[in-house]
């Protein structure tokens, strides 16, 4: 007999089809779902366990008991299985790209192993070209997006507070209170101060009080790949919804192609694992899944009517590509710091990010997880015994750090192609990325350091790693390779979020975003996807 | 320092076996598991005489806190209880090979001498590889996870709630380890 959750055959008469069960694509599936539509969402990857995370973090504590093989025989890497040949791309920029490291493939998409920070894009992100020349406007404002922020974070159930003074403008308190701060936060407060650098909370997409029927952070202090009590959000939360509104989600289901008739989608062609192929066919699509997916798929769709790809007439599809760039400062003082107790942060600064010399915005993070945990550093350790202890009391308790995001400006040199020399485990060319780091962003990345420099050297700190413009790595933000914009010559999505060359397609995530600041996207992404809800609600 | 078996449960709840902890390996007054899953006598032994190897000297109550962790590890999980008695009775037989003796009758300076001599401090921990390796993952780095993912262990090195124990919000907070017992 199949279950149901091996039954991938079509859904017949679907009102919509969503491609990727990641927030962007849960949250519309959950909207339209809820209001009576009949929703479809097709994911590349496996649904989770809720009940394997617990061993998923004593896979990810313990050397030696990494999951190495997925279902399907592949060898991969880390909790989430990627990697292999369904997973397979290629880097061609100056700066690599660990494209498998910065998402997963699965029901939860990127949250399953994300941070969980939530915070809104300030006014200037939406008129850089307006205020400074720079990269463009977004077609919609902060007023236009600002209910949708409230919404996205009820729906997301952010901890947080009104204390930051450089945040744009809000109505509500955030639905619960904000994280205490850190005893290391009370340490950067001294120097923060006299460096005039306020200090103020992170709101986390974390539950500081049960909520949405999930738990309070209870503090295992591995947030970041894995929270075994559910009291960070996934996207798995919105995928239920769904379900529970009638949806169906079918996983392990990679979307091969788009077939259309040159102006509407017709199905989505999705591959399920006996090997056989079928059509999903709906009278909306929506696609979300990534940045670097979403324009894959596009070019994989190309036709004789499109023959750079699916809504492609802009030539824009896979263009500007942008992810947010790490700086950080780290050493240690001569007071306990008391770190790695939680894995997330409680203070952060956005003193360095509007009107700001050099111009990319930077965010300040103060770090509740400098230095070396114990627990991972005795199973790794050549020693045991009293020797054990006492290395392990050397090097845990005096480490702080300071972290930060900085901004890329769009460049449309940065992009997403296909490498037709190299095809995953479906014979599709795999995505090829191009990344590099501009000079603005270069000299921002510097700017910052001297900044964290500055702090730790307030608290008479020994400096012992940075990491600077040489050194910097991507924060696994994939923006801008679908952008929006009311110029159907210049952008692929209009201010809706619908194609401008596809009437029945729509494009939920940040690939969508024009520029993408220097906020950690999520919330954004959240907040655009209910706003797609509702405009693709009022189209059907 | 004094281990307690509620050190133990903490550990297993670390490991992800919480919800069968308590019932499971709780069930008689020395809060030894004898149901199906139980190891062997000589096993527990042979865990506990690594145990007080691997552990610092100040480790008290070692016994019934092996006895409950890995009691409980094997409850969860079979596949896990044959790695551990498979790895106890090799390393048992090289003990026997190399210095004439069973393991449990080794001095803890020989017991520490001859994991050294295994390579077992310096083997990559790994369920499927040679024998140093398979008592690196089996023994030696499941002692020590238990030990220091428990809040009587992260205290010794000054931290109440380390990574992989669920031990709240409040202690982040806080300047310095408060006297509570975890």
């Amino acid at each position: 007999m199949t279950g149901m959750a091996d039954d991938r055959s079509p859904v017949p008469d679907a009102d919509v089809c969503i491609v990727g069960a990641g927030p962007a694509g849960a949250i519309v599936a959950a909207h339209l779902s809820e209001a009576g539509h009949d929703v479809v969402v097709l994911d590349a990857g496996p649904r989770f366990d809720l009940d394997d995370r617990t061993e998923q973090l004593d896979a990810h504590l313990r050397p030696g008991v990494e999951e190495t093989t997925r279902g399907d025989g592949e060898a991969v890497d880390g909790l989430w299985g990627m990697g292999g040949k369904r997973d397979a791309y290629t880097s061609s920029g100056s700066k690599e790209y660990p494209l498998n490291a910065a998402r997963v493939k699965g029901v939860g998409g990127s949250t399953l192993h994300w941070q969980g920070m939530v915070m809104r894009l300030h006014e200037r992100d939406f008129e850089l070209q307006s205020r400074h020349g720079v990269g463009t406007d977004w077609p919609i404002d902060y007023t236009d997006l600002r209910p949708y922020y409230a919404e996205a974070e009820a729906e997301l159930g952010v901890a947080g507070a009104a204390d930051n003074p450089f945040a744009p403008p809000r109505e509500d308190p955030h639905p619960l209170p904000a994280f205490p701060p850190s005893h290391s936060d009370s340490i950067f407060a001294e120097a923060c101060e006299s460096l005039e650098l306020p200090m103020h909370s992170v709101p986390n997409a974390r539950n500081s009080e049960p909520y949405d029927g999930a738990s309070a952070c209870v503090g295992y202090g591995t947030c970041k790949p894995v929270c075994p009590s559910g009291a960070k959000y996934t996207a798995e939360r919105h995928v239920a919804r769904a379900e529970a509104a009638g949806a169906r989600v079918i996983d392990r289901a990679p979307v091969q192609r788009l077939a259309h008739d040159g102006e509407r989608i017709e199905a989505a062609v999705y591959a399920t694992p006996d090997g056989t192929e079928h059509r999903q066919n709906a009278r909306a699509v929506v696609l979300a899944c990534g940045g670097v997916e979403n324009v894959r798929l596009l070019l994989l769709s190309a036709s004789d009517d499109h023959p750079d790809g699916l809504a492609n007439s802009s030539g824009a599809v896979g263009r500007y590509f942008m992810d947010h760039c790490f700086a950080g400062v780290g050493g240690r003082i001569d007071r306990p710091t008391r770190q790695n107790h939680v894995g997330f942060n409680t203070s952060e600064c956005h003193a360095l990010y509007d009107d700001v010399d050099p111009l990319p915005g930077v965010k300040l993070e103060f770090l509740n997880y400098a230095g070396p945990s114990p627990v991972s550093e005795a199973l790794h350790a050549d020693d045991w015994g009293d020797s054990l202890l006492d290395s392990l009391r050397e090097s845990y308790g005096t480490h702080l750090a300071v972290g930060a995001l900085v901004e890329q400006f769009p460049r449309a040199e940065n992009r997403i192609t296909l490498d037709h020399s190299t095809t995953d485990d479906h014979g599709n060319p795999v995505p090829d990325v191009r990344w590099s780091i501009g000079p603005e962003t270069r000299a921002a990345i510097e700017r910052v350091n001297e900044v964290q420099r500055a702090i730790l050297r307030e608290l008479d700190a020994e400096i012992d790693w940075t990491v600077g413009s040489d050194e910097t790595g991507p924060a696994f933000h994939h923006m801008g390779t679908t952008r929006m914009g009311t110029d159907p010559d210049e952008s692929v999505v209009d201010p809706d979020c619908q194609a401008h060359d596809c009437d029945n397609l729509w494009i939920a995530g940040s690939s969508v975003f024009p520029t993408g600041g220097g906020m950690n996207p999520t919330l954004t992404i959240a907040a655009l996807s209910c706003r797609l809800a509702d405009r693709l609600d009022e189209w059907m | 320092m004094d281990l307690s078996r509620r050190d133990a449960l903490a550990a297993l709840a670390a490991a992800g076996v919480a919800g069968v902890a308590g019932a499971m390996v709780l069930d008689d007054d020395e809060g030894r598991n004898r149901g199906d899953g139980s190891l062997p006598d000589e096993t527990l032994a042979a865990l506990v005489a690594v145990a007080e190897t691997v552990y610092p000297e100040a480790a008290d109550g070692i016994e019934p806190f092996v006895e409950t962790y890995v009691a409980g590890r094997i409850a969860a999980d079979p596949a896990h209880r044959e790695g551990v008695v498979t790895a106890v009775a090799d390393l048992d037989a090289t003990a026997r090979d190399w210095v004439g003796a069973p393991l449990t009758d080794l001095g803890r300076s020989a017991r520490d001498q001859l994991l050294r001599d295994l390579s077992v401090d310096v083997a990559d921990p790994d369920p499927d590889g040679n024998l140093a390796a398979q008592v690196r993952f089996y023994l030696v780095n499941e002692l020590l996870y238990a030990f220091y993912a428990s809040p009587t262990g992260g205290r010794l090195v000054g931290i109440e709630n380390p990574a992989g124990y669920p031990g709240g919000t409040e202690s982040y907070q806080r300047g310095r380890m408060d006297d509570g017992d975890g």
